[in-house]
């Protein structure tokens, strides 16, 4: 029986490399949630790894009084809540009009969205178009071009084929015209898949940093993920803090054991925290949502 | 009610004017028409506003106006002194995935898929599907903070181990960007890659092992002889897929990681270069040839993919 020897060291091999494994994926996180609790000035000394020396709630009370990045949250919410509502309602209606067979026009259109997936301006000639249209600036330049994802569209478009067609025949003998129809049986009876494509799109808006990265200046429009960008490549967050919050200057003074490190990864924890609620459901989902992909792959 | 009469006049109603079809179902087109006329807007206008690449675009004039200078910032690419090191850096990098990052979620699968006890999957794969989840930058915060030298794990351990004298500062020496991008890609990204292949495997026909264990072949041979081959198919199209992305080595990841300007000459990729030249410093014709000058050659290469996979039996679209 050599060869179940060799199964064995190859089990025991397997356990061990995914252990280790497990270990390099989980400790950055662990990490910085052992420097986020630990005191500033404690941390500089260095040898703060697995847990807390000096712990303390600072970091996160001075996160949690500094009125720009809570505005910075505050915004990516308001993003992540409009985009994701406006952006699933749109291409869900676009892709239900997509599945009628009567559809006049209906391949002439389908080529239009295909073309889209292959072919694309690039950044710069967006860049100047969005422009052109006024969005410098604006909050609405992190909605408005992305509401329709042509990707959505063909999933639920496939979703909408497959329904059987006797259950909108009710709500047309009723009377109802295609958006009643829809609204009240199309809508209702899609909950997995808008749950799914909701969830997906919900995590794009939160983790986009780089649209207002380019397009906004202006620091009250700025969503959290691009507030962090930009403390973590400049790294002078205490000076920044002083300069926009009164507040949070008092009480760095009177702190002196917060420091720009524990600052940044308690701001980064605070900024993951949205993902780390949704993303039971997101496991629950997504391993439907991959295939799907690469089946249309 | 209208809906029954329209699907007559599709079928039948070749008397009618494609007008009045039209407006028969003008409730369902309304249903298209705002979608499409945004896909205009948004993704239709740059496609037209790439033709700047061979203008000298200025905003007074924009699309319509600027003068036609035919190939000048083409050439004046392929004569810079970057072209060499962005070319460059954009092919080794997609290398370097293509070598590690590639094969890494192929070989997670393999051993996960050895893994009998479900609690210890189940936990396995609920940490290592997170990080595909956060923004990069999260991840490069994460990242920055593993490898600072205030406080930074990896010098701790370093210096525990009496390797280093004082720490190093490892995202400012050139030599080691590499390593770090590619090893940040697979840290990222390997657990939820690894999903497909788990699937495919999962897709295996279970008869074929029972067959093979009767006939005395061990977990190993089971791997190389049963799985490796049933899951084939789906590792070359992913394989063909990447090679027709070559010229994509990357963005966001390489952006946020490759702050230190003296990264610059081996950081710099085609994509990081469009948006330097182009955001940074407006040169949006300049920045335009460049990104179109990749969109060609990308097209090339996923139309040769494209017919390797055909060849093979399985289109890519």
């Amino acid at each position: 029986m050599m060869h179940q020897r060799t199964d064995r060291v190859m089990i025991f091999m397997i356990y061990f490399i995914l252990s280790v494994s497990t270990f390099l994926m989980l400790y950055p996180f662990w990490n910085s949630i052992v420097i986020a609790l630990n005191a500033g000035s404690d941390t500089a000394k260095g040898g703060v790894t697995f847990w807390p020396r000096a712990f303390t709630l600072q970091n996160f009370e001075v996160v949690f009084q500094d009125k720009r990045l809570m505005n910075g949250f505050v915004i990516s919410v308001l993003r992540t809540v409009i985009g994701t509502l406006s952006s699933i309602l749109l291409t869900s209606v676009f892709a239900y009009a997509m599945s009628k067979k009567q559809l006049l026009f209906r391949k002439y259109y389908m080529i239009m969205c295909i073309v889209t997936m292959y072919f694309s301006g690039g950044l710069i000639p967006s860049f100047l178009i969005n422009r052109e249209l006024g969005l410098m600036d604006n909050f609405w330049v992190m909605i408005v071009p992305s509401l329709i994802s042509v990707w959505n569209m063909i999933i639920f478009r496939t979703f909408f084929l497959e329904l059987p067609e006797g259950l909108e025949e009710s709500a047309r003998i009723d009377g109802c015209g295609n958006w009643g129809t829809f609204f009240k049986i199309v809508i209702p009876i899609s909950g997995p898949v808008i749950a799914t494509l909701s969830l997906f799109t919900a995590v794009g808006h939160w983790n986009d940093w780089f649209t207002a990265s380019i397009y906004i200046s202006n620091d009250r429009l700025l969503p959290i993920q691009t507030i962090l960008q930009q403390v973590l490549s400049s790294n002078i967050m205490t000076e920044q803090l002083m300069q926009t919050n009164a507040a949070a200057q008092s009480h760095l003074s009177s702190m002196q054991n917060v420091t720009t490190k524990s600052l940044t990864m308690a701001t980064m924890l605070v900024a993951t925290i949205p993902i780390l609620v949704v993303y039971p459901f997101l496991q629950k989902y997504f391993t439907k949502g991959v295939l799907i992909g690469s089946i249309k792959e | 009610m209208t809906k029954v009469k329209d699907s007559k006049s599709v079928n039948g109603g070749a008397g009618q004017s494609l007008g009045s079809r039209f407006m028969k179902q003008f409730d369902l087109q309304m249903m298209a028409i705002p979608a499409l006329l945004l896909i205009l807007v948004f993704s239709y206008f740059p496609m037209y506003g790439v033709l700047m690449a061979f203008q000298d675009y200025d905003i007074f004039g924009g699309f319509f106006q600027s003068p036609w200078v035919g190939f000048k910032h083409f050439q004046m690419f392929f004569e810079s002194p970057e072209f060499w090191y962005v070319m460059r850096n954009t092919l080794v990098i997609s290398g370097l995935r293509l070598l590690i990052g590639f094969p890494a979620p192929i070989l997670l699968a393999l051993m996960l898929n050895e893994v009998g006890h479900i609690g210890f999957k189940r936990i396995f794969q609920t940490i290592s599907y997170l990080p595909h989840f956060l923004s990069w930058v999260i991840v490069s915060g994460l990242i920055m903070s593993m490898l600072a030298t205030d406080n930074g794990s990896l010098n701790i351990l370093l210096a525990k181990l009496g390797n280093i004298d004082e720490p190093i500062n490892f995202l400012s020496i050139p030599e080691y960007f590499w390593a770090i991008l590619i090893s940040t890609g697979v840290w990222k990204e390997v657990g939820f890659s690894a999903i497909v292949y788990l699937a495919a495997i999962a897709g295996i026909n279970p008869d074929i092992y029972e067959a093979a264990a009767i006939d005395g072949a061990s977990r190993v041979k089971q791997i190389v002889y049963i799985t490796i081959p049933g899951i084939a198919s789906v590792i070359v199209i992913f394989m063909i897929l990447d090679v027709g992305n070559i010229l994509s080595a990357g963005f966001e990841d390489i952006l946020l990681l490759a702050k230190n300007p003296i990264l610059q000459e081996v950081s710099d990729v085609i994509d990081t270069y469009v948006y330097r030249v182009g955001i940074k410093s407006s040169r949006f014709s300049y920045a335009t040839a460049v990104g179109l000058f990749k969109a060609v050659l990308s097209v090339g290469l996923l139309t040769i993919a494209n017919a390797i996979a055909r060849r093979m039996g399985r289109s890519l679209w």
